[in-house]
């Protein structure tokens, strides 16, 4: 329901001038996902098919990229993506601990986005800062040195900012 | 670190990924700020206060970190600055000469330097990443100088030989006989490749390099580009590293406009191009051919070698892919010569390597050693041992396709073929350190289920196999493993090791196979007594509070989320297994080990 209605509204008129700089460059598949779902968040079915139109290749084709790269998404993610890495530095550290805050704090694990589109769970493998291990990163912002309380209370400040923004 | 020779006053400021994310632009703000506003002590002699940015210096728990260089004086260094610090720092320290002993670094900071020896990474925390002038002024640019003005490719390929470099991406390949390779294979379009996909969890060294001294990664890939013949190049970053991404862009930049990129390199012959491509989150495109496939825009699928890269590679052109960590060895090779760089390190092994060292030890951070030191000496007295009073139990290294190493092998010596030999890889250099709360099943199966998750998928044995071997690891860890469990791990690990077509397939199974050699009891707990002895596989705890071991702290209860643990002063804590979620907390923090 809630992903129809966000369908409708897109203009997918941006789509055009994106590819154009793109079209015919040698390897330029991935930069051109990238710079689309930049701009509008996703990819979607409607996306693809429009970027196909632009650069003359098949929608499958661009689907058949975008599904083997863990950084593009085929639906609307939460206005705050929490990615929670699940490296080696913080698995030691008990990372595992904190995604289970995230579910019990917004209802969501690995992947998903909660009914009001505020949060994404995204697990990642290592940010690169292991040092301050177990870390998370909130849309650009990274938190390190976590213990589950500490993240909690973090997951907690970002609900109240996400209903003070509505 | 180096004293700055400059009568200057200046504060350099950590802004590498964890500096960032600790508040360094606010710290550097407050700088700013109190030095712009007049009469303050600040302004000392009518000196300059220069406030600049450097990237991460390795001991990134203790950030936001700054050094105070003062004329004539060594260096101090200060851990954990806010920005409300920043005011007593300047009128004490810089006004009033006096340093601000209570936040200044502590031993174990200068400890943590002491053994190792910084040469890849000597100016990163120095040099200001976003400043090419800065660069040359610490001697940079002057090693691709002297090659295309004073040396042949051919003079290039010798010293590199004759130094000996290996790869640092994990192989260890001999770099000047790849170069040879590709600069013998028939073309005139050649490119050149930096691998900075940096897929193993837990190692940042190659982040660490690229975002503190882009300049230098640059350097050495034109070293090679002329050596090898070739006249494009790219840079294949992880997206995971915005910063190190930001860096790069701008680092190309102005390499371009100052003449060392793009035509007629200092005025000679000489032409390389050099792009950047962003990654999109695949560790199995840090394999060369999978990395190749993804920079020409296709799922990033590794191909059969041969024909290797150096004869047919991207877009079927000769092509030479290098780690990180290995062109930023060149400049120095080319500037000190092979002879001083071949009497560092091992016999076989030269140089020295940069290690992510993480997980229970007093220091985690990012270390640069000379080959050849042990295992224990790069955990013990680099790391500061391990923390918290508890016992040493194994140490992963090489990530994961690497292995553990339990104690009586801590005096392995840290070169490529000692490791090997016991079990464990250099590979990229992450080293996690365990101690008695880790349990080894889990840690394989942590391991195991990130190369499950990775596999591309095209070789069954490694797409199927890992994930039957990962779910015996998970029947194990739930307390219903079964006889013979050990000897078809062992079995399917043997086969996707000889079918699998990739390094991924290939080594995927060594945590597994090390954790079964060296810790093959821990595994017979779980499956013949329903025992972790590390009381970490929460499905095998009993979560009972023992009384003859509880010391009645109540630190339990403190942490205990769901209230489940009740608690009175001089009393042994006890544990409502209704309300209990086996999160572990109280385990994990009772001083005394007392809840098994
Ligand atoms: C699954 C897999 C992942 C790899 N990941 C990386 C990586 O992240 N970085 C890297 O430099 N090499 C990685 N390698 C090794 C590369 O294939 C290649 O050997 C290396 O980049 C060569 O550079 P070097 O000779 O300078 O070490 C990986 C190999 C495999 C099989
Ligand atoms: S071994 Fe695994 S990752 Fe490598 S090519 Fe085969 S399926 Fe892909
Ligand atoms: S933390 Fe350990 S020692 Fe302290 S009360 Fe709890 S069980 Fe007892
Ligand atoms: S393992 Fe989490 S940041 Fe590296
Ligand atoms: S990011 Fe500051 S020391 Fe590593």
């Amino acid at each position: 329901m809630a992903e129809n209605a966000v369908a409708e509204e897109i203009d997918l008129s941006k789509i055009d001038k994106i590819c154009e700089k793109y079209k015919g460059k040698k390897g330029s598949t991935i930069p051109v996902l990238q710079a689309v779902q930049e701009e509008y968040g996703y990819l979607s079915k409607e996306m693809l098919e429009r970027m196909g139109d632009v650069l003359n290749v098949s929608p499958h084709e661009l689907y058949g990229v975008l599904t083997f790269y863990a950084q593009f998404y085929t639906s609307p993610r939460g206005k705050y993506v929490i990615r929670v890495c699940r490296g080696t530095a913080c698995h030691v550290k008990g990372s595992g601990r904190i995604s289970e805050v995230v579910k019990e704090e917004f209802g969501i694990g690995n992947g998903e986005t909660t009914d009001d589109y505020g949060f994404t769970l995204e697990e990642v493998s290592c940010i690169g800062a292991c040092g301050m291990a177990p870390v998370i990163m909130v849309n650009d912002k990274t938190h390190g040195n976590l213990t589950p309380e500490k993240s909690r209370e973090i997951f907690r400040e970002y609900a109240k900012k996400l209903k003070e923004e509505e | 670190m180096s004293a700055v020779k400059t009568d200057i006053i200046e504060v350099h400021i950590c802004t590498g990924t964890a500096g960032v994310a600790s508040g360094a632009f606010e710290v550097m703000d407050a700088f700013n700020e109190v030095f712009k506003s007049k009469n303050v002590p600040a302004i000392v002699k009518e000196r300059e206060c220069k406030v600049k940015k450097t990237g991460c210096r390795g001991l990134c728990e203790r950030d936001v970190l700054v050094d105070i260089y003062l004329p004539g004086e060594e260096v101090a260094t200060y851990e954990h600055v806010t920005p409300d610090k920043v005011q007593t720092i300047v009128d004490e320290h810089i006004g009033g000469g006096e340093p601000v002993k209570k936040w200044a670094a502590k031993k174990s900071y200068y400890d943590f330097y002491k053994l190792q020896k910084r040469y890849v990474l000597k100016d990163c925390g120095v040099v200001d990443p976003e400043d090419i002038d800065d660069y040359i002024q610490l001697g940079g640019y002057e090693a691709i100088t002297k090659v295309v003005k004073e040396m042949s490719p051919e003079d290039v390929i010798e010293e590199v030989k004759k130094a000996n470099l290996r790869g640092r991406g994990g192989g260890g390949f001999p770099s000047g006989l790849k170069w040879t390779f590709c600069r013998k294979s028939p073309g005139n379009h050649k490119y050149l490749v930096c691998n900075a996909d940096e897929g193993d969890p837990g190692a940042f060294m190659d982040r660490s390099i690229i975002e503190g001294n882009p300049h230098d990664v640059i350097e050495g890939m034109l070293i090679a580009a002329y050596a090898i013949g070739c006249n494009e190049g790219y840079i294949y970053l992880r997206a995971e590293y915005p910063l190190a991404i930001a860096r790069v862009k701008k680092a190309l930049k102005v390499a371009e406009e100052r003449g060392y990129l793009g035509d007629n390199i200092l005025g000679t012959e000489f032409s390389f191009k050099l792009h950047l491509k962003e990654g999109a989150g695949a560790f199995v495109c840090g394999e060369e051919t999978a990395l190749l496939a993804s920079i020409e825009g296709e799922r990033g699928m590794p191909r059969p070698r041969p024909p290797f890269p150096a004869v047919k590679g991207l877009w079927q052109k000769p092509t030479n892919v290098n780690n990180v960590e290995t062109y930023a060895n060149l400049p120095m090779i080319i500037k000190n010569g092979s002879e001083w760089y071949s009497n560092i390190g091992t016999e076989k092994s030269k140089g020295t390597k940069i290690f992510a060292l993480s997980g229970k030890v007093k220091s985690t951070g990012l270390v640069e050693v000379p080959m050849g030191i042990t295992v224990r000496e790069l955990i013990y007295d680099v790391g500061g041992g391990i923390p918290k009073k508890r016992k040493f139990k194994a140490v992963q290294m090489g990530g994961p396709s690497g292995g553990c190493l339990p104690e009586d092998l801590l005096d392995t010596p840290i070169d490529y073929d000692s490791l090997i030999a016991a079990g464990a890889m250099m590979g990229s250099g992450g080293v996690v350190v365990m101690d008695e709360t880790n349990c080894m099943v889990n840690i394989a199966k942590f391991f195991l289920t990130f190369t499950q998750r990775e596999s591309c998928g095209k070789c069954i044995p490694c797409r199927v196999g890992t994930k039957t071997m990962l779910d015996i690891l998970e029947r194990i860890s739930e307390g219903n493993g079964r006889e013979g469990d050990i000897e078809l791990l062992e079995s399917l690990a043997e086969d996707i090791r000889v079918s699998s077509l990739c390094g991924l397939g290939q080594t995927a199974p060594n945590p597994v196979l090390t954790t079964i050699r060296y810790f093959r009891d821990e595994y017979e707990a779980h499956i013949y007594d329903q025992k972790c002895p590390a009381r970490e596989c929460s499905e095998l705890i009993e979560f009972v509070v023992k009384d003859e071991r509880c010391k009645k702290c109540g630190i339990c209860k403190k942490v205990c989320p769901v209230d489940a643990i009740t608690w009175e002063k001089g009393q042994v804590a006890y544990i409502d297994k209704e309300t209990c979620v086996k999160c572990r907390e109280c385990i994990v923090n009772c001083p005394f080990n007392a809840i098994d």
